[in-house]
């Protein structure tokens, strides 16, 4: 089987199969009729009972989830009950208190290194550096992480700040400073986004153009978490995650009070719970 | 090992745009060893005397005042935990910081401390060893530093903090530079100092990174 | 080892160090009395010193303490990021100050001795500053851990420090010794004379268990105080919660 890559500009799938003979991966047919892999190929990520703690507090606790290629994990719940933490915890910038982070059935970690090349993170902050240019930028992070994607100029493009390409970042409203951090998914490719509300500061056509690439990283096979308003078809491969903010139980509490020294039983929490 | 030049040159860039930093670190260096000819006069024997310890103690403040700013604008704007997060090793990715900070602040201290010994009538036999000593040295300063930076990454008085934990590590340095200097002024060998300072170049070159990138996972974390 | 993962469960520990304090005190009384008494009555003056060298007995366990808690912090430090014992983390913060505090009476003790012999109240004598930079790593820790608005940012950060800074202490102590060869002034007595007489050598032994028990005494005072209060933090977050 030859893979052969598709010219940069046909994001929503830019690796065509020309092969006869049993396909390894899910194919999907492409507009004119063309076989396309999935590009990433079939991966698993998966939390088994994690548990997170900030600042001497349990922010949640005993958390599964199983997310599949081309699948959206959502994240829904109230200020403060650990979204950002999750998604962190995610992308292995925190170590989970408790419980297994899994990609492909292997735990990672121990090894969060290598976890980190198939992830992209897009946090609050948009690592925007005032002095350098929106397009210094972009090819700084995919000399960093590798430039496999669409090549910078159309990555700018596709999130409309492409007239403002050698605009130092410093002169860029919050919004344009957005779009430059969500470009970066673009040029550089992983199967994973976590994204941490990435609409926040983008107009309507902001949002569009991060809508569009989300569908077109999907139907490559690529995954996708992240803590938004956008909403998405439920049921096309699409979960929500609801945290309630954890409220803890009367044997959690006991437990984490053991931990520190206490000598006091559970029924002692009844009224915390 | 792409990734290691690509992070050097942008710092770099990012020192040159916004020159004033490096410059600063620089100025302070000179400023500091002019000081001390107003402070304990003129006259050519005592400068001479003293030459070699206040352009290495005026190198290790200056190298101080340019530390908190070698994490701390990445930590500020969430660059820090993008590189956290490629799949380079972050101890190589230490090392480029430590590099271009070097680049940026040790190197132009090292060029410009022959004119600071100038100032303080040291004795023109003395310079190469002055340099070479410092060579050795400002390379040591910057990957220390880097430990010391990354410790104080979110800290209260992060400038202030940074110079009080890495300054007492910094000792023998200067003990070793100092005596590298002197040895030349009184015309004997340095080579047992400098080969010393240039051990501790080599013990530092692969610890340092591996505390400082320990101490950067935890602040992000 | 196992005895000591065993230990590392707080609540076991804090049940265990109840009991053990009282016996603590009582056995550093005890000895630190008999420790006063032969420094102070049962031991003789030095032939050179005179009565000055009674400084001693407080001086040279003090010095001990001060070396000795930093290694202790460091390998509490060393338990804590390896292990993740939240109680060896409690160890290495709850033993910085007491460690601060015997480097300052080393320092204090030593320079009250130097008076006397070297005429001066400070000598740049190798071990003096060595000592002198030991408490600057002491305070450098405590500045550290106490500059974080999280206190669980403190306490990695302070253990790494402590782990670079037991690496750099024998390099230091290198350095200074070299430091010293070459500037040492001709006038300055040295200290390691010809070996100590047995009846010295009671006291100080004595005097130096008795700072040992002490420290352990503060330390286990020091640690269920941070631990109650850490109780205290988390009954007041879950009433937020």
């Amino acid at each position: 089987m030859r893979i052969r890559k598709l010219p940069r500009e046909c994001l929503a799938a830019p690796y065509r199969v020309e092969a006869g003979g049993d396909l390894p991966y899910g194919v999907g047919i492409g507009c004119e009729g063309i076989a396309f892999m999935e590009v990433f190929g079939d991966h698993r990520f998966e939390g088994r009972g994690l548990g997170c703690q900030r600042g001497g507090r349990l922010v949640f606790d005993r958390l599964d989830f199983t997310l599949a290629s081309g699948g959206v994990l959502i994240l829904k719940g109230p200020n403060g009950s650990g979204k950002s933490s999750l998604l962190r915890t995610m992308a292995t910038l925190v170590r989970p208190a408790r419980g297994d982070l899994l990609w492909d059935g292997v735990s990672v970690t121990d090894d969060p290194q290598s976890h980190a090349g198939m992830l992209h993170y897009v946090g609050h902050a948009d690592a925007a550096k005032p002095a350098m240019t929106a397009e210094e930028l972009l090819t700084f992070w995919s000399g960093m992480r590798g430039a496999n994607g669409i090549s910078v100029a159309a990555a700018l493009e596709r999130f409309g700040i492409g007239h403002r390409a050698d605009f130092p970042a410093r002169y860029l409203s919050s919004g344009q400073k957005r779009r430059l951090a969500l470009a970066r998914l673009l040029v550089s490719e992983a199967p994973l986004w976590i994204l941490d509300e990435p609409t926040v500061g983008l107009d309507v056509d902001g949002v569009a153009a991060l809508e569009e690439a989300i569908a077109g990283h999907r139907a490559r096979g690529g995954m996708i978490v992240a803590a938004t308003h956008i909403r998405f078809e439920t049921g096309d491969r699409v979960a929500e995650l609801e945290l309630s903010g954890f409220a803890p139980s009367a044997g959690d509490l006991a437990e984490a009070y053991g931990a520190l020294g206490a000598e006091l039983r559970a029924d002692a929490f009844r009224d915390a719970s | 090992m792409k990734c290691f030049f690509v992070l050097v040159r942008r710092d770099l860039s990012l020192a040159l745009r916004q020159g004033s930093d490096a410059a600063m670190a620089l100025m302070f260096f000179v400023i500091v060893v002019t000081l001390f000819p107003l402070a304990v006069g003129p006259e050519p024997g005592v400068l001479e005397r003293i030459s070699s310890g206040i352009v290495w103690v005026a190198a290790l403040l200056a190298a101080m005042l340019s530390l908190d700013r070698m994490f701390q604008t990445d930590y500020d704007d969430g660059s820090l935990e993008l590189m956290l997060l490629t799949p380079v090793p972050l101890e190589v990715l230490v090392l480029a910081k430590c590099l271009a900070h070097w680049l940026t602040t040790g190197l132009p201290m090292l060029l410009i401390a022959p004119l600071l010994g100038v100032f303080m009538n040291m004795q023109t036999e003395a310079f190469p060893v002055l340099l070479a000593s410092m060579a050795l040295g400002t390379p040591v300063l910057s990957l220390l530093g880097g430990v010391g930076a990354a410790l104080v990454l979110g800290a209260r008085r992060a400038g202030t903090l940074v110079a009080l934990l890495v300054l007492p590590l910094t000792i023998p340095l200067l003990i070793f530079g100092v005596s590298a200097v002197e040895a030349a002024v009184t015309g004997q060998s340095a080579k047992a100092q400098l080969l010393i300072l240039g051990a501790m170049l080599m013990a530092c070159l692969p610890l340092a990174p591996w505390a400082t990138a320990a101490a950067l996972r935890q602040a992000a974390g | 080892m196992n005895w000591f993962h065993w230990l590392a469960n707080p609540a076991r520990f804090m049940r265990f160090a109840a009991r053990l304090q009282p016996w603590i005190m009582a056995l550093g009384l005890l000895t630190g009395a008999a420790g006063f008494y032969f420094a102070l009555f049962a031991s003789p003056a030095d032939y050179q010193q005179g009565e000055t060298v009674r400084i001693m007995y407080v001086h040279v366990p003090s010095a001990w303490m001060a070396m000795f808690i930093y290694v202790v912090m460091a390998a509490a430090a060393g338990s804590f990021l390896i292990w993740k014992h939240p109680l060896a983390d409690v160890a290495a913060q709850a033993a910085a100050p007491v460690g601060a505090g015997f480097t300052l009476m080393a320092l204090i003790t030593g320079s009250l001795w130097g008076q006397p012999m070297w005429g001066t109240w400070w000598v740049w004598d190798a071990r003096l500053t060595s000592v002198l930079i030991l408490f600057f790593l002491y305070l450098g820790y405590i500045a550290l851990v106490n500059a974080f608005d999280d206190p669980e940012r403190g306490s990695k950060a302070g253990a790494i420090l402590l782990l670079v800074g037991v690496v750099n202490i024998p390099i230091i102590k290198f350095s200074v010794d070299w430091w010293n060869t070459l500037h040492q002034p001709a006038s300055v007595a040295r200290m390691d004379g010809p070996s100590i007489d047995p009846s010295m050598l009671l006291p100080l032994l004595l005097m130096a268990a008795a700072f040992k028990l002490y420290f352990l005494y503060l330390l286990i005072v020091r640690m269920r105080g941070e631990l109650m209060a850490r109780r205290i933090r988390l009954l007041h977050l879950s009433d937020v919660s």
